[in-house]
């Protein structure tokens, strides 16, 4: 082995520790403050029109919205753009207007999340429609806000052919 | 006969369970008691399990290109429509399948160290391959128990569920094969910490061992990332990339824990220092990784529920998690006081600035972890659903990495143990002034450009000057003649060669990033034949839109025809497909790539009055982050190659121990 074996005095190691040591405390205090600060304003609730209705949310928050596309609520306005539903938890029902291209998943009747905001009239206006990358049609989420919401049975939703 | 091709599969994967027991224990009894008959049974056993788990996954793979429904995951996953190319990577796009492969890509890689590591000593080899032999067996384990690829399913159906659409797709096959390449080549380094551990000593030669393995790893890991980006850029149709979703989160905190290792190694290599900080990275890197495929393939990250649906694999799978991660760490405890201190060096060095380079990463990775697990914690304690997004990340983790990328310009022109910092920001005088100008630039003439996109430029272009300007340095450029600089640039060793195209490739795709995400300009519109839509200089002309049919779908197929200055640039045609198993749609977008963007069309609905919705963007330099990511993996190889070529030469002139040349 080529390394020098006899090295340096023992307070250089000591003083070289010492300032690894506060560098890498350095680094992780900014990180721990980066994250703070970023979970305070970036962490996203998930509601069902039923937590909407109970006043969980104000208007403004950024927030993502799940639960059932209700049957025959789908309307396209005469922009051909902007599309209008309701989403509902079989309990409680959420207007929601969107601009965009639905994704491919989006059908009535089945699942959804939509991430946006409630304006002062109560309509959720979304900035987006989450398709993900999931082979179940039903948001686990969704599931979940149904079964609170006492309506869910197993298998009458979310099954493999809609 | 072979209507029970799936029966020998079972069999064989219970043999190689078998094996893998064997190889497991009795190697490692024999290098701890000297036995070298035991410690001689290591490679056969290591072949032999090769043997079986690729005889399990041959059996699985003709169930699923015969369509034999009677196999549930068969019945489950494939469908007989299917083309042959998505029955094939069907075998490993449902949990049971990609668990096999998982396994055989160990054995893989198991056998290739039983290959080509004849210059190991033979009692550390067999300790590696034993300990790459138990990760066998807690896979094997968990597949016969729980997860068996070949359960039958009596009666079978008359056809299969198919598989999800989205998943069909040249892009997408291939990518879970990569990526676990990476993954799973990570366990050689862990292998090699853990044997170094038992061992109780870390030497360079060790590193020199490990670091080829990892680059292997980075390599795949590093292409299979930027294939599932890029399928999902070209197939979920709405132009994103990247989403910072739990599922890519699982592949990225590994590469970026790999990353890590990658440089610390390298230490361990020249200067003999940063030992047990390299051991423990090697056994993070794993970690991650194994967290990675269970995460995705558990079902635990689209609900802590699913995950609990079926507890016998929830309890298996963090048994083994906390078995592999704290038995190793509880062995790093009792061993790593053994290690010797290495090479003494200042904090302004080589090695200084590689040290700053894992502070950042592990940083990093810590970061994405908790923004990825923290929502899952949550759930499973109060039972709260939120989600942590992309902003999280973006105020987090972007921001640790500008550091890192200001650094990686000035490190690789240290010395090492003691640099002149003040003699290399000198020489990166130019560097700075052409950032400057480029900054400049970009600020003028490019409207709307916000801070985050100069920031963005302002780091590619330092990155890529100073990668260059180290280059040039190196040759001598313009100091001697060019001939002589070319000769040089020749001569270099293929490790220089690497580093430099890595480096490069980390700045070209800094800057596909920045202008995909700063500078794409879209447009939501509604079009009828014959219209125009402007979007930042081109102009879109619909042509029309008709019916086809694919293998297994139906589509509707959109005519855009594309002009700059009234030249025609392009023709797109995108489409919005159904298909028939399952019942499903999806949308193929038309992408044009340009050297400075793509051009990128989605068809949407008809409005029923002969005006169809569309949605076109112009995304500049997004295929700059592919080409980035391309340059990254090629300089990866590089280095593997460089390393080996090396070694048969050192060996030609009968060094015993190539270390002394490396330490320049």
């Amino acid at each position: 082995m080529p390394l020098v074996t006899k090295g340096p005095k023992p307070s250089q190691r000591k003083r070289r520790r010492l300032v690894m040591i506060l560098s890498a405390m350095a680094v992780l205090a900014l990180a721990a403050g980066l994250v703070l600060r970023a979970l305070n304003d970036n962490l996203v609730f998930f509601m069902a029109p039923s937590d909407i209705q109970a006043g969980k949310i104000e208007p403004g928050r950024q927030f993502r919205l799940g639960g059932l596309v209700a049957e025959n609520s789908v309307t396209k306005a005469a922009d051909g753009l902007t599309i209008q539903f309701i989403v509902t938890d079989l309990v409680n029902e959420t207007p929601v207007r969107f601009r965009g291209l639905l994704p491919d998943l989006f059908r009535e009747g089945q699942g959804v999340i939509a991430e946006g905001r409630l304006d002062e009239s109560g309509t959720f206006v979304a900035t987006s429609v989450l398709a993900k990358h999931d082979e179940k049609y039903m948001p686990p989420e969704v599931a979940e806000a149904l079964r609170k919401s006492g309506k869910w049975e197993e298998g009458s939703a979310g099954g493999d052919s809609p | 006969m072979l209507g029970s091709v799936p029966e020998i599969g079972h069999y064989a994967l219970t043999l190689a369970l078998g094996m893998a027991i064997l190889a497991a224990s009795l190697p490692m009894i024999g290098a701890a008691r000297g036995d070298r008959r035991l410690i001689a049974l290591s490679g056969p056993l290591t072949f032999g399990q090769l043997f079986f788990i690729g005889i399990a996954f041959a059996s699985l793979t003709y169930s699923f290109v015969v369509s034999d429904f009677s196999v549930l995951t068969v019945a489950m996953n494939s469908h007989s429509a299917k083309p042959m190319l998505y029955k094939i990577s069907g075998v490993w796009g449902n949990h049971e399948g990609s668990l096999l492969l998982w396994a055989f890509i160990l054995a893989l890689f198991a056998s290739a160290v039983a290959l080509f590591g004849s210059g190991l000593p033979a009692a550390f080899r067999a300790r590696v391959l034993s300990v790459q032999a138990a990760i066998g067996v807690g896979f094997l384990l968990f597949m016969l128990l729980t997860s068996n690829p070949f359960d039958r399913l009596d009666p079978p159906p008359l056809d299969g569920n198919g598989l999800n659409p989205l998943l069909q797709d040249p892009g997408l096959a291939f990518h879970p094969p990569i990526l676990y390449l990476g993954y799973v080549g990570f366990s050689i380094a862990f292998s090699f910490a853990i044997a170094a551990l038992i061992e109780g000593k870390v030497t360079p030669a060790w590193a020199r061992w490990v670091r080829p393995w990892t680059l292997t790893a980075w390599s795949f890991l590093t292409a299979g990332i930027a294939l599932g980006s890029w399928w999902a850029y070209y197939e979920l149709g709405w132009g994103g990339w990247w989403f910072w979703d739990p599922v890519e989160n699982a592949s990225f905190m590994p590469w970026l824990a790999g990353t890590a290792l990658l440089h610390s190694v390298l230490v361990v290599e020249k200067r003999g220092a940063m030992k047990s900080w390299t051991i423990l990275l090697a056994i993070m890197a794993f970690s991650l990784s194994l967290l990675g495929t269970f995460l995705v393939r558990s079902g635990v990250l689209t609900s802590v529920h699913a995950f609990a649906v079926d507890p016998a694999r929830g309890v298996f799978i963090l048994g083994f998690l906390a078995l592999v991660i704290g038995g190793s760490l509880t062995l790093f405890a009792m061993r790593a006081h053994k290690l010797q201190p290495g090479g003494f060096f200042q904090p302004i060095s080589r090695e200084g600035a590689l040290v700053f380079n894992n502070l950042i990463l592990v940083t990093a990775v810590a970061t994405v972890f908790f923004g990825t697990l923290y929502p899952l914690f949550l759930d499973a304690l109060t039972g709260e659903k939120i989600s942590v997004g992309a902003p999280y990340f973006k105020a987090t983790f972007v921001p640790l990495m500008m550091p890192l990328i200001l650094a990686m310009a000035i490190g690789p022109m240290m010395a090492w143990k003691r640099a002149d910092l003040a003699g290399v920001l000198g020489r990166l005088k130019l560097a700075a002034g052409l950032t400057f100008i480029v900054v400049i630039i970009a600020a003028w003439q490019v409207t709307g450009g916000m801070t985050m996109a100069l920031v963005g430029v302002a780091l590619g272009t330092w990155l890529a000057a100073g990668v260059i300007g180290d280059l040039a340095g190196r040759i001598k450029l313009f100091r001697v003649p060019l001939g002589t600089s070319l000769r040089r640039a020749v001569g270099l060793p293929r490790n220089q060669w690497g580093v430099t195209l890595a480096h490069l490739g980390m700045a070209v795709a800094i800057l596909g990033m920045t202008g995909a995400e700063s500078w794409t300009t879209e447009r939501l519109v509604v079009v009828r034949e014959g219209e125009v839509v402007e979007l930042a200089g081109y102009e879109f002309r619909f042509d029309g839109a008709e019916p086809v049919a694919g293998p297994n779908y139906t589509a509707l197929r959109g005519h855009f025809s594309v002009f700059r200055d009234g030249e025609l640039v392009t023709r797109l045609a995108p489409e919005d497909r159904t298909y028939a198993n399952p019942r499903m749609q999806t949308t193929e977008a038309a992408i044009h790539s340009l050297f400075l963007g793509d051009l990128y069309a989605v068809i949407g609905d008809p409005d029923g009055s002969g005006g169809w919705s569309a949605r076109l963007y112009i995304k500049p330099l997004v295929s700059w982050m592919w080409a980035g990511a391309g340059l990254m993996v090629f300089g990866g190889m590089l280095s593997i190659s460089a390393r080996r070529v090396r070694r048969k030469h050192s060996v030609r002139a009968g060094q015993p121990s190539p270390s002394a040349q490396a330490a320049e």
